[in-house]
């Protein structure tokens, strides 16, 4: 590969790979101790419950293995993970008050631009805190929550307590009870019954500091009848060490309410990205993932939907591009244990310079949820002979009622489609970038705008690295 | 006296080892029209892909000169953005990007320079009224489920949004039904004028009983045998390709 292809390989991430000198105004040591689980939790003025939890959770940790399938996590080493840096700021409603320094990142990362224009509220986290929270008047009128994890902790204890990794329990992975013990940061939102909130919540995480880690706690809760766009956002300038993200995202959608998440994951690529996103959906709810997943040196996500309610339906739409270095294992589940659930999975992947994509889709069926409906759909594309992709769906239908159909594609760009698309006058590389970008076009459209248009930018940043 | 476009000289070309074409030779003019003609598998496809630069195709000998320049080496998208085109006769499907999208994409990196939205809009949508397309058309994803005729009109649209100097259209008139071929060679007269040129390739002879050309070549066996004025078709028409297969077999 040529100098310049190297050179085009940095430029792929500038937009978020910019750092900032590092000005903690506290940090842990390296490591996992009951000492260090003891500081954070001290340093975060947590209730007492709290931090029971937290040592409850490092004991889990500490006697769960790392998962025995999908790619080797070996290289991460915890000794060498910093799991709390605390921003030299307290969290702000207005972005005039929040420090230059942190409040030029999220400038640049275009959130206030984005929040004056199309969102309904924001919150910003810088390493392991809330830097800023805002939300609508309007919106806060009827009765919607949107706040930090830690302020909901004081202000909305009971509810905490009550939903707090109910949905994703400690003992459910390593990195489930690792998140329990150091989590930080993250948003709570809470919709009233009826209330549709019109315009999207978005929260965005950056983590700032090398061989760190970043553990935010996501908890959402739609009361009966309600409705909300949530966007999530994540970025982190790139380092030689690894760095570790093992956030949680839990979801509760009431009965007959509509749920939509979107994520779009621009990770750097020595970040490890361990996150574990659940929802559980009553009578008649909806809940809609679409999930974009561009960074990070390995992937390990597989939102999961829970359908207790008859009627409740899940829809995934998802989209990784795996380039050199990069392990994508992502994918979808859903749990159908109630009748007449519905669910859709549909994924598209791409691959290249040696990049792995692994999608992996699962759909249970309990015995006495009958009339299930659940289709599952998987392409793949691979730009070169370097690069993997592979598609793992598993299924296990405890009935016979049951409505079920995949269907996977792995293909690789027509060496015909780039000639007929150069005959038109167009040349190698944007013919390439064409296809690739119609091929990822039906998640493009779920997106929200801006979010579309970056996709593309991205497609287009990765494209220009990936051509030797 | 009227410019030359292409001059193909004494081409030879094969794949992967095997000869498809042998000393051909071939000049084309502004203002004219050419038709080639010849049996299944004689290498009427080939020439066009030859001609386009099609990436497969090794050029054994001779060269190809496009407006006085030797475009030989050059790849198909340099050749399009100096004036050429070729329509397929089954041309790739292309999911996730419009009709209008790609044409527009096209017709800026020809140009050289970003073609305006709205009036690319308005200029395509004329020219599909002219083609009796539906507009909707242009929202759809590229050849994408298009029927037959729908690819074919699709190909003429193209031809004519971006204005090539030489277009090379290849079976454009197979599998067709008479409505069809009646928009397409409409298609074609819009097209033609003074300062252009056409190559149609074809092995049937309705779509040139709208269109005189001037100039008809007769490929057999991937060697040009015959040339000749219109007149020529109706000899096809009535004897077949088979006395010019002799002549093939005294030329080699």
């Amino acid at each position: 590969m040529s100098k310049k292809k190297t050179k085009l390989e940095e430029m792929d991430f500038s937009r978020y790979d910019f750092r900032n000198r590092e000005d903690p105004a506290y940090k842990v040591s390296n490591g996992l101790t009951k000492e260090i689980v003891s500081s954070i939790s001290q340093e975060k003025h947590d209730p007492s419950w709290m931090l029971d939890f937290r040592l409850h959770c490092l004991e889990i940790y500490d006697h769960l293995k790392l998962p025995s399938w999908g790619p080797s996590l070996k290289e991460l080493s915890l000794d060498e993970i910093a799991t709390y840096v605390k921003p030299r700021t307290t969290m702000k409603d207005s972005w005039e008050e929040v420090p230059l320094q942190i409040k030029d990142t999220f400038e640049r990362l275009g959130i206030p631009q984005a929040e004056r224009e199309s969102l309904a509220g924001v919150g910003a986290q810088y390493d392991s805190e809330v830097v800023y929270h805002n939300m609508q008047k309007e919106v806060s009128e009827q009765g919607v929550i949107y706040t930090d994890m830690e302020s909901a902790l004081t202000e909305h204890e009971d509810m905490v307590k009550k939903y707090f990794m109910k949905l994703v329990p400690p003992f459910d992975h390593k990195f489930a009870a690792l998140h329990g013990a150091v989590w930080s940061g993250g948003s709570f939102v809470y919709v009233p019954e009826g209330i549709h909130v019109k315009a999207p919540l978005q929260s965005y995480f950056r983590l700032n500091a090398a061989g760190a880690g970043q553990f935010e706690h996501t908890l959402i809760i739609l009361a009966p009848g309600s409705s909300l766009h949530f966007i999530e956002g994540c970025s982190a300038p790139k380092y030689n060490v690894l760095n570790l993200h093992a956030g949680c995202v839990e979801l509760y959608v009431g009965e007959g309410a509509r749920l939509r998440y979107s994520t779009i994951e621009n990770w750097s690529k020595n970040m490890m990205n361990l996150n574990t996103k659940r929802a559980k959906v009553e009578r008649n709810g909806t809940i809609e993932w679409v999930s974009g997943s561009f960074g990070s040196h390995i992937s390990m996500l597989y939102p999961s939907s829970l359908l207790v309610g008859e009627g409740a339906h899940s829809q995934y739409t998802g989209i990784t591009f795996a380039g050199k270095g990069q392990i994508l294992d992502t994918g979808a589940k859903v749990i159908h244990s109630a009748p007449n659930t519905t669910s859709s999975i549909s994924t598209k992947s791409i691959s290249k310079n040696g990049g792995v994509s692994i999608t992996r889709s699962q759909v249970s069926v309990a015995a006495k949820a009958f009339g299930v409906k659940s289709t599952v759909s998987c392409e793949s594309l691979m730009l070169d002979s370097l690069s993997r992709s592979d598609t793992i769906p598993a299924m296990d239908i405890k009935n016979d009622q049951a409505d079920i159909g995949h269907e996977a594609r792995i293909g690789r760009i027509s060496d015909q489609a780039i000639y007929y698309l150069m005959t038109r006058g167009i040349g190698e590389k944007d013919a390439r970038t064409l296809i690739v970008r119609g091929f990822a076009d039906p998640i493009a459209k779920e997106l929200p705008m801006e979010y579309a248009v970056e996709m593309n930018n991205l497609i287009n940043l990765e494209m220009e690295g990936s051509i030797g | 006296m009227a410019t030359e476009l292409l001059r193909v000289q004494d081409i030879a070309a094969e794949v992967q080892e095997k000869n498809l074409l042998e000393h051909i030779n071939l000049v084309i003019n502004e203002g004219e029209i050419h038709v080639l003609m010849g049996p299944n598998g004689a290498g009427k496809s080939t020439l066009g892909n030859v001609i386009m630069g099609h990436p497969s195709y090794h050029i054994s000998h001779g060269s190809v000169r496009f407006l006085g320049e030797d475009i030989t080496k050059m790849t198909p998208d340099k050749r399009a953005r100096k004036g050429l085109f070729l329509s397929f006769q089954n041309p790739e499907e292309v999911p996730g990007v419009s009709l209008e999208n790609f044409l527009r994409t096209a017709k800026s990196a020809i140009k050289g320079e970003e073609e305006n939205v709205f009036v690319f809009n308005l200029a395509l949508k004329k020219l599909m009224k002219t083609l009796d397309m539906d507009p909707s058309y242009a929202d759809r994803q590229l050849n994408v489920g298009f029927s037959g005729g729908e690819k074919k009109k699709s190909e003429i649209l193209q031809m004519l949004a971006l204005e090539p100097r030489l277009a090379i259209l290849d079976e454009t008139d197979s599998g067709l039904d008479i409505d069809a071929v009646r928009i397409v060679s409409q298609g074609i007269k819009a097209f033609h004028n003074k300062s252009n040129a056409l190559l149609i390739i074809t092995h049937n002879t309705k779509i040139l009983e709208n269109i005189t050309p001037d100039f008809v070549h007769i490929l057999v066996k991937g060697r040009l045998v015959a040339q000749g004025d219109a007149s020529l078709i109706r000899t096809i028409e009535q004897k077949g390709y088979a006395p010019f297969f002799e002549t093939q077999e005294m030329l080699s």
